[in-house]
């Protein structure tokens, strides 16, 4: 289940690219939304500069300690920095937004 | 009645299985341990000792009893879990290092979290789920869960979530322990009472007279008899303590053995050979009658035969104690060496009550004496008001007489009128099996000590008033009658 959706790099030298990294449990109907839902936003909003790694904890259960994961899912934007956790099934797009830092909190 | 009693009886004739905690007093109020393979919820304010308790139920587990354990805590690092215990003597890093204790610190910043949708905490159990299975753990503790509700934004989600989780955690048949932050009107304050049904303890933290006790409660242990009262706890260099008051009965087997009072004279007048072993003695009398000196005296005693003694201090270091029974000819100092008296002189004001209840028995459950004395009990009541001190002496008159162990206490007496030396302050009397009284009197011009017996249960005692000498070469009784009016 890990793909990686675009061929950009997550290399710290380029600056503007963004590194994503999605944790679910299994490939449940939550999973499939947010997987599907991750897709949509970084193509609308950040096409060609992201990178989406997607984690299944049931597949790799000792990767859940490393990132602090509780919640699934959990978007984890690794870069830019600082980290940012999302947590939910990121169907409410402006709060995704809001969580990636794509717009100003209210 | 009856059906109460059929109902105590099949309850422990189903027998739940428990799991040893190895916590001193701990599996004795609760017949055991913890309900194996079942949560516990662990209640109490700040500072209570519930993540010293869980700890220690983890490590014990994996150290004493061979069962793996993880610990999970939301509020510490591991670092800093394995920094806090070390001060107990408790090596986590080690059984962290051999695999025998997973430890996993859950950090969940409310500011670095954005909630955009529906989710669930199928992460913690992975999490959890994973840490288990890497040591094969048996026993989880979950420290602090309650923090969750300040990090996570939904508490619908986190209340079923933490349903399922403790449903999940019986499933996995692990023991756990789940602690919880007080609530204002509920048990915990998020109510994870709700919980956890199968058993429920309360951790308290009360100062009263500026000193602070914390107590141990039992509020639900299903399936098993527990005792219901509160018992004081103590945290010190060896970890957690209980302190199972209620454990002392009438039931203990007395012994026909005396040990020597140390004063021949004194032998004489108890009928037998001196006070009974593991009865309780208690001297009383006004300030300078010489109530020190007898129980120094009955130390000595103990020590010459071989035996070992506890000296409990109240108002002298143990320096000052052999300097001035050297004046009366006992060398004490020899037995300090010989590590056959143990001294612990600490003012009652430097912990409540209960505290010093339970370092009386920590400490004797290591020495393993053969007398206990309490120098004076009198200043007790610095600490508690006479019903609190009652109760806290006739819990160490129980505990020292179900060990077998002689109780000797000296208790000032104020004024010298009869009414008021025959009522101790401390109102003991009625739990004392040997009961003698000093007093001072004038006789031509001289202060003289005088010596009788109130009471010495089960032999036939002197009613007659003795005079106490003390002089360098000892303590000895003498009938007053036969000495009129000249001291030596």
């Amino acid at each position: 289940m890990t793909t990686s959706s675009e061929p950009s790099t997550c290399e710290v030298e380029q600056v503007r690219g963004w590194c994503l990294r999605l944790y679910v449990a299994g490939s449940n109907p939550r999973s499939v939304r947010a997987c599907e839902n991750l897709k949509v936003l970084c193509e609308t909003h950040l096409a060609g500069e992201y990178e989406i790694e997607i984690i299944d904890l049931l597949e790799n259960p000792s990767l859940a300690r490393g990132d602090q994961i509780v919640a699934v899912p959990t978007l984890v934007r690794k870069l830019p920095e600082p980290v940012r956790r999302i947590i939910g099934d990121l169907s409410d797009t402006e709060r995704v937004l809001v969580g990636l830092d794509l717009r100003p909190r209210r | 009645m009856i059906e109460s009693t059929t109902d105590a009886s099949s309850a422990a004739a189903s027998g739940i299985s428990k799991c040893p905690t190895g916590i001193f007093g701990f599996d004795e109020i609760t017949g055991g341990g913890l309900p194996r393979g079942r949560p516990t919820l662990l209640a109490g304010a700040a500072g209570c000792g519930k993540t010293l308790l869980s700890m220690e139920f983890i490590v014990r587990g994996a150290r004493d009893f061979g069962e793996h354990g993880v610990f999970m805590s939301f509020e510490e690092s591991e670092q800093e879990l394995i920094t806090n215990v070390r001060s107990l003597g408790f090596d986590l890093a080690t059984l962290v290092t051999t695999q025998r204790v997973a430890l996993d610190a859950v950090r969940i910043e409310r500011s670095e979290i954005e909630e955009t949708g529906d989710y669930d905490l199928e992460g913690l159990f992975i999490r959890l789920g994973s840490a288990i299975d890497a040591v094969g753990a048996r026993r989880v503790a979950l420290d602090g869960v309650d923090a969750l509700f300040a990090s996570l934004p939904s508490e619908a989600i986190l209340r079923g979530e933490l349903r399922r989780l403790f449903r999940w955690l019986k499933a996995r048949e692990v023991t756990a322990i789940i602690t919880g932050e007080r609530g204002g009107g509920t048990l915990t304050r998020h109510g994870l009472e709700e919980y956890v049904s199968d058993c429920v303890i309360f951790l308290d933290h009360r100062i009263s007279n500026q000193v602070a006790t914390r107590r141990l409660r039992i509020i639900k242990y299903r399936g098993s008899r527990h005792g219901t009262n509160e018992y004081p706890i103590l945290i010190d260099a060896q970890g957690f303590g209980v302190l199972p008051i209620s454990s002392a009965g009438l039931d203990h087997r007395v012994s026909r053995d005396c040990l020597s009072t140390g004063i021949d004279g004194l032998d004489a007048l108890l009928g037998r050979r001196g006070y009974y072993k593991g009865s309780s003695v208690l001297v009383s009398g006004t300030a300078g009658a010489g109530k020190s000196s007898l129980a120094a005296a009955f130390a000595d005693s103990v020590c010459h035969r071989g035996g070992r003694c506890l000296y409990w201090s109240s108002e002298e270091s143990p320096d000052q104690i052999a300097r001035n029974m050297a004046s009366i000819g006992f060398d004490l100092e020899q037995h300090f060496t010989s590590g056959r008296l143990y001294c612990h002189a600490v003012r009652p004001t430097l912990y409540g009550l209960e505290d010093h209840l339970a370092r009386l028995h920590r400490i004797v459950g290591a020495l393993k004496p053969d007398a206990v004395i309490l120098d004076p009990i009198s200043s007790f009541t610095a600490v508690g008001n006479l019903a609190e001190v009652r109760i806290m002496l006739t819990r160490v008159i129980d505990f020292l007489k179900s060990a077998g162990i002689t109780a000797f206490f000296t208790g000032l007496t104020q004024g010298s009128e009869p009414v008021h030396l025959e009522r101790t302050e401390e109102c003991v009397s009625s739990l004392i099996d040997t009961w003698l009284l000093l007093r001072m009197t004038d006789v031509a011009g001289t202060r003289k000590r005088l010596l009788h017996i109130l009471k010495s249960r089960g032999m036939a005692h002197s009613h007659q008033v003795h005079q106490l000498l003390l002089d360098d070469c000892g303590v000895s009784v003498v009938a007053a009658a036969s000495n009129p009016g000249e001291p030596r």
